[in-house]
């Protein structure tokens, strides 16, 4: 991410409000928080989504088993999303080839829909076997980032996220650190690496349209701050 | 009572509770055969419940009246047939593991691995097969490898079709009476109502108020792109309610087709619309307010529809696509997510065509209005942009020949009589009629007067024999009821007597259970339950069926699909694909243009093919025999004609005077060159004339025998002085053929030759460049001529030459030698006629009058030596434009006879005639009024008038835009870079011009304004003629292009025979005539499609047509080397009088 400052064109100064809200580095930590806190928003909600499947009964409490994982994996959630959401952009910029496929908000709001939808599919339906479910969640996971990245850095980003991330989760299930509500390995593995590949996908997505957002302030300072105060 | 009591029950359940203790436990003894034994009474107990008979006084009654028959298995679910009964009495016990066989139980040696064969490996919420044949919880059946409890408990699980106590009854009691319980304290019984309900609680609303907050999130960002229309909320929310009526339309075609929706409607509701997606709309909106905004609305959109068609088209074939990969991982909710989707889809394309277009046009109109009203001050000077089209023309054409005899127009309906392709004759004929609008109509008139005036028992019955099976509706609270329940040895019946009314199509996340003091948590869903009875074996197990899954009715039911979704997925599916189809038939139907695509036309005409549309559509050849009119001795260069008669001109100086009705020769003008009267030296002459005509086949435009070089070929003005003193080419021969013998009609019938007025064809053909060559060939002077100049002749031998050219003028059929004035005139260059004057241009700069029926000279002037590359003659007004890029504007007046004719500035070179047959009673004097001495810098390639207006096109790029009356100069046009070399004015003052750099350009001649400027050919362009509707070119690259008039925006193009490029006509607003290599093809001019082909001569030696002319009779005049053909189109032959 401290690539991202090393290029900046544009001008700059153009008044107190202005300049700091196109500050460079201002506006990645912006960036950074924001994806922190989309990140932490949608573990807790896809958590909930994985911890009613298990549900069978009445939840006793439902509050509380929003927060029954542990206390530090929505954090870790919102930290590797601004990760991959800040990376994204800056590997596009080093590629040289800017991502120009459905830059739209609209675009990226379908495809955080469709990410939930996949994380709703795989906690809602029943698949007969893990190899029909890893099937379907890998098929769907392609699907996405076909329809809404269509790039091959995003592609190579996303399956090698995919794959730290079930490294990295099964080493702290192996260590016993944290634990899934089912013993089932074998379930557990074919669901991550497509959850996490589509979550890469998506909050890359996220990350360049707020990159966007912000080379277009970059361009047309004036306009862009005074229809869309908010920027972030 | 709570509105969940509506609605019959699906069925009521029972369950006999076994539990039985294995007294003597040893720890060495076989899991597996611990439970063997109480399994085994199992059996037993189902065959008693089975054969219960309850006789009382109405009769006897037997489990299979009472009980719940089931059917058929889901096609899925295959594996499991052995296991769960069909066609019969849904009655569920672990037995059924051994299909209720006895003997079977008794040899299976791993009951416990029959058991648990079917239990998936991984989790599952739904209940298992285990669950469902145990009836109670995996867990407390004690079923299991490791069971620690001696326990080993089940239920044999009854479903009735409807409660029926006195079987109950009796059969509890007759069970009471085979197990006798020691400790047996009876309950009260009571029904629990068990309703599953939708899903309830804060951890499912959170993750689905989150996706409707993603879902609102897409919507605004989506339509927050809707710009540049009146209203863009009226238009958000027009696409709003187009995906949402979509997804309506799915699920009421979904449950039409039997159908019914098993997912959570509100769960699935984001993700459907956001798999249908606003895009499309978008895009069409987006696309629509690009277009240009002067446009008409329906212009606008028809353009916007077709400029994002394929896209649109592409984005849903691929969403198709998808989901149809979706459909095919047979996950069962999935599928029919699906389906719900590709129904969804195909609805939403035809609401985005019906209805959203629909809305978007009143808002571009609304915007149009407001426009208007706003601009409307600078806007009422201007002409409204549509032409006004063909009143005006036809009254032009008949304005401009008052003096003809008899005017035969155009009936312009009379053009349907053309024929029609069938398919577009049919939609025609739906269009005109409405009939589809007629018909679903009345439909829906029939269909709504059905629905209202059926008998309303009909309906509830309908909707109750639906209901049962489908959705809780209905029927009110269900009174408790003393239910009796078995009680067997070690084991205790199940008081709780259960109803389960479950709304097994929505697919229940949850159970909820009425007032249950124990289950404080669980809202309170208005069950009633009679005080629950002491147990011996504690309340647990009376409450053991609440433990079960929550899914294990609903999963019971579903396995028998009380849903039809599977059979009627494939349905749907294969429904939207024809959908599909239809859509792109209609498509390739009903647009048959090919919009706005540049070099789509190309290529549809391949040279050696018979002519044919896009679609391979080939009318056939059509029978007409051309006439054909022979006469000249070289190619024909100039043409006119005033649709009575017709004026030609060949290279070798002869002007022919035709009826254009029947074909005769009137009147035949040689060449005025014949101060040498030796017929041998005219021949060499000939020859020589043949030799600069193959030096400009090569390459040179010099060519002075040519006519204007510049229309076609404007590479460079021809030094007029080569005219000067050059040779005069005299006429070649003007034989006295009345001498020879004359043959009767040649041999072969077709095509009918009209011979030459003078020249009698000599026996199977005479032809005089064949004699020209012939002459060529002897002296071995030129050997090479450019073969398509060569006329073809069938004749054979030399035919001597001498004698037949020694005629000189022959005085036949009244055309007088005499009025034939030799002089040192140049050859000509243009050609005109009017009434029975022609006007001939020369390239010496003579300006002759002729009369065409007498063939006289009526007047003439050359007072000017520059060549007259182009004529006007316009209402006794004729301008001639001059290679010095002067214009001469004329006046002829006509005088009494025998008043001496004057001219300015000449000395007055009389040209009556002394010819005793010249009977015209008043002379012709053409007098100069105007010139315009340098109108233009380079010489005048084109020119033309109508509208009062005079336009002149000139090599040095301009235009320039005269008043007819008065010569006064008004515009000066500039925008071409290159020479004009075409140029189109018409009653409606626009003005089209073609130059040599490919471009056309639109003016309006008010203003002087250009309108529009397209590129249009590789190459110059070689004519342009114009439509009310469209603008049609002609270019060198062989390409005739028709562009939409207002919009300057291409609409197809047609690709011609090599050399033909030039050759085409427009017979009428949509009917154009092109010419190709021996044919002419008719066209229809607002479709691009092909009517028909009319051969010239069959005899295969086809020439390319290189010139049309369309005369008023519709007869087509074409150029074929030195013979001209008549055609005649039949079913456009009509006369108006």
């Amino acid at each position: 991410m401290a690539e991202g400052e090393t290029e900046s064109p544009g001008p700059k100064k153009r008044g107190p409000y202005i300049s700091s809200v196109t500050s460079r580095s201002v506006n990645l930590m912006i960036r950074g928080v924001v994806l922190f806190f989309i990140g932490v928003f949608l573990a807790l909600v896809l958590n909930l989504l994985q911890i009613q499947r298990n549900v069978t009964l009445f939840p006793p409490d439902v509050i509380a088993s929003i927060f029954s994982s542990a206390w530090w994996v929505p954090p870790c959630c919102g930290t590797a999303s601004a990760v991959i959401g800040l990376l994204y952009p800056c590997i596009d910029r080093h590629l040289g080839e800017p991502h120009k496929f459905k830059r739209e908000w609209s675009s990226v709001m379908r495809c955080v829909a469709v990410f939930v939808g996949i994380n709703h599919a795989s906690a809602k339906v029943d698949f007969d076997n893990n190899i029909q479910l890893s099937l379907t969640l890998a098929a769907l996971s392609i699907g996405l980032w076909w329809t809404f990245d269509r790039s091959r850095s995003g592609f190579g980003l996303g399956v090698g996220i995919a794959f730290l991330a079930t490294l990295v989760t099964q080493l702290l299930v192996y260590n016993g650190v944290y634990q899934y509500t089912s013993p089932d390995f074998l379930y557990v593995r074919s669901w991550l690496p497509c959850i996490f590949f589509a979550g890469g996908i998506t909050m890359g997505n996220i990350g360049r349209q707020l990159a966007m957002k912000e080379e277009l302030s970059w361009l047309h300072l004036d306009h862009r701050v005074e229809a869309n105060p908010g920027l972030t | 009572m709570t509105k969940q009591y509506v609605g019959a029950p699906v069925a009521y359940i029972q369950q006999i509770f076994v539990k039985s203790s294995v007294s003597p436990w040893h720890k060495n003894l076989l899991a597996v055969d611990v439970f063997r034994s109480p399994l085994s009474r199992a059996f037993q107990l189902v065959e008693e419940v089975r054969n219960h008979v309850l006789r009382d006084s109405s009769g006897t009654r037997g489990l299979e009246e009472v009980c719940l028959q089931v059917t058929d298995l889901l096609p899925g679910l295959r594996k499991l047939r052995n296991l769960l009964p069909e066609h019969g009495c849904l009655l569920l016990s672990p037995g059924n593991f051994w299909q209720n066989d006895r003997e079977r139980f008794h040899a299976d040696p791993d009951i416990i691995g029959t058991i648990h064969q079917h239990e998936p490996k991984t989790l599952q919420t739904s209940a298992t097969l285990k669950d469902l044949l145990f009836g109670v919880p995996g867990k407390y059946s004690g079923v299991s490898l490791y069971a620690r409890k001696r326990m080993v408990s089940y239920t044999i699980t009854l479903v009735f079709q409807r409660y029926h106590a006195k079987f109950l009854g009796s059969l509890r009691a007759r069970l009471m009476l085979l197990h006798p319980s020691p400790n047996c304290s009876l309950r009260a019984e009571s029904l629990v109502h068990v309703h599953f309900k939708e899903e309830i609680g804060i951890a499912e609303l959170i993750p689905l108020v989150t996706t409707y907050i993603i879902l609102f999130a897409y919507i605004y960002f989506s339509t927050r792109k809707i710009d540049m229309v009146k209203s863009k909320w009226g238009l958000a929310l027009a696409a709003v309610v187009t995906v949402l009526s979509s997804l309506l339309m799915s699920v009421g075609l979904c449950t039409l087709f039997g159908l019914t929706p098993t997912l959570n409607g509100g769960e699935i509701f984001p993700y459907l619309v956001v798999v249908i997606g606003l895009e499309n709309v978008l895009v069409l909106t987006k696309s629509v307010v690009s277009t240009p905004v002067d446009l008409e609305v329906k212009l606008r959109i028809a353009q916007g529809l077709s400029s994002e068609s394929w896209s649109i088209m592409k984005n849903m074939a691929t969403e198709l696509g998808i989901i149809l990969i979706g459909y095919f991982t047979l996950v069962p909710a999935i599928q029919e997510f699906c389906l719900f989707a590709v129904v969804g889809l195909v609805s939403d394309f035809f609401l985005q065509m019906l209805f959203f277009t629909t809305v978007l046009s009143i808002d571009i109109r609304r915007m149009e209005l407001a426009d208007l009203n706003k601009r409307l001050p600078s806007e009422a000077c201007l002409p409204p942009a549509k032409p006004v089209g063909r009143p005006a023309r036809f009254e032009r054409q008949l304005a401009v020949r008052p003096s003809t005899p008899h005017t035969i127009t155009l009936q312009p309906s009379s053009f349907r009589n053309l024929r029609l392709p069938k398919r577009l004759r049919v939609i025609y004929f739906l269009a005109r009629t409405r009939l589809a609008q007629r018909l679903i109509m009345a439909g829906t008139v029939v269909w709504i007067g059905i629905l209202v005036y059926t008998d309303p028992a009909g309906l509830r019955t309908y909707l109750a024999a639906q209901v049962t099976e489908q959705s809780p509706l209905g029927e009110g609270a269900l009174t408790p009821m003393p239910v009796p329940s078995g009680v067997l040895p070690a084991s205790h019946p199940d008081p709780a007597f259960s109803i389960f009314p479950p709304d097994a199509p929505k697919l229940p996340e949850n159970q909820t259970l009425p007032g249950e003091p124990p289950e404080p948590g669980s809202p309170a869903e208005g069950a009633h339950d009679s005080p629950v009875p002491e147990v011996t074996w504690g309340p647990e197990d009376e409450e053991l069926w609440r433990k079960l899954s929550f899914r294990h009715w609903p999963t019971l039911f579903s396995y028998y699909n009380i849903t039809l979704a599977k059979r009627v997925a494939a349905l749907g599916l294969a429904a939207g694909m024809v959908l599909v189809l239809l859509l792109l038939c209609l498509y390739r139907v009903l647009c048959p243009r090919n919009y706005g695509q540049p070099g789509g036309g190309p290529g549809r005409r391949r040279r050696g093919e018979l002519p044919c549309d896009d679609y391979g559509y080939a009318p056939p050849e059509t029978e007409i025999a051309p006439l054909v009119l022979r006469g000249h001795l070289m190619d024909i260069e100039c043409l006119a004609s005033d649709g009575m008669l017709l004026v030609s001109c060949c290279l070798a100086g002869h002007v022919c005077v035709w009826d254009a009705q029947t074909g005769d020769c009137l009147t035949r003008i040689p060449r005025p060159g014949q101060r040498r009267d030796s017929g041998v030296g005219s021949v060499f002459e000939a020859q020589e004339s043949w030799e600069r005509l193959s030096d400009s086949g090569k390459g040179g435009p010099e060519e002075p025998g040519d006519s204007p070089p510049l229309r076609h070929r404007p590479r460079g003005p021809p030094p007029p002085a080569l005219f000067g003193d050059q040779p005069d080419l005299t006429c070649l021969i003007d034989t006295n053929f009345s001498a020879q013998p004359r043959l009767s009609e040649p041999t072969q019938p077709e095509p009918r030759h009209r011979a030459g007025c003078s020249r009698a064809r000599d026996g199977p053909g005479y032809d005089f460049s064949r004699l020209v060559q012939r002459v060529y060939q002897d002296d071995g002077l030129v050997p090479g001529r450019p073969p398509a100049l060569r006329p073809s002749s069938p004749g054979p031998g030399p035919p001597p030459l001498a004698p037949e050219d020694e005629g000189g003028c022959p005085p036949e059929k009244g055309s007088p030698c005499l009025a034939w004035v030799p002089s040192a005139d140049g050859s000509i260059w243009s050609l005109e006629l009017q009434g029975s004057l022609i006007v001939v241009g020369r390239s010496s700069g003579r300006l002759e009058v002729w009369d065409a029926i007498e063939g006289t000279l009526r007047c003439s002037s050359e007072e000017v030596t520059s060549g007259i590359t182009a004529l006007v003659f316009l209402d006794k007004r004729i301008v001639a434009a001059r290679l010095n890029g002067s214009l001469d504007f004329f006046s002829l007046e006509t005088r009494t006879a025998l008043s001496p004719l004057q001219f300015r500035g000449t000395p007055g070179r009389s040209s009556s005639p002394a010819s005793p047959v010249y009977s015209s009673s008043d002379t012709v004097a053409c007098r100069l009024t105007h010139t315009v001495p340098c109108a233009h810098q380079k010489p005048i390639t084109a020119l033309k008038a109508a509208a009062g207006r005079l336009v002149t096109g000139s090599q040095d790029h301009t235009l320039r835009v005269f008043r007819l009356e008065d010569s006064c100069c008004l515009f000066t046009l500039q925008g071409h870079s290159g020479a004009i070399t075409a140029v189109y004015i018409d009653q409606t003052m626009v003005l089209a011009s073609g130059g040599q750099d490919g471009a056309i350009c639109l003016w309006d001649v008010l203003t002087g304004s250009r309108v529009s400027h397209m590129f249009a050919h590789r190459g110059d362009v070689t004519s342009l003629t114009c439509t009310t509707s469209c603008v049609i070119s002609s270019g060198l690259d062989d390409l005739i292009s028709i562009w939409d008039r207002s919009t300057g925006i291409k609409l197809y193009s047609i690709q011609q025979d090599l050399g033909c490029g030039a050759s085409l006509g427009v017979i009428s607003d949509n009917l154009l005539v092109t010419g190709g290599q021996g044919c002419v093809s008719f066209w229809d001019l607002n479709y691009g499609d092909l009517l028909q082909t009319v051969y010239l001569g069959k005899n295969s030696e086809a020439q390319p047509t290189r010139q049309i002319l369309v005369l008023d009779n519709a007869a087509i005049v074409c150029n074929f080397g030195s013979e001209l053909s008549l055609v005649y189109v039949p079913s456009v032959l009509e006369k108006l009088d």
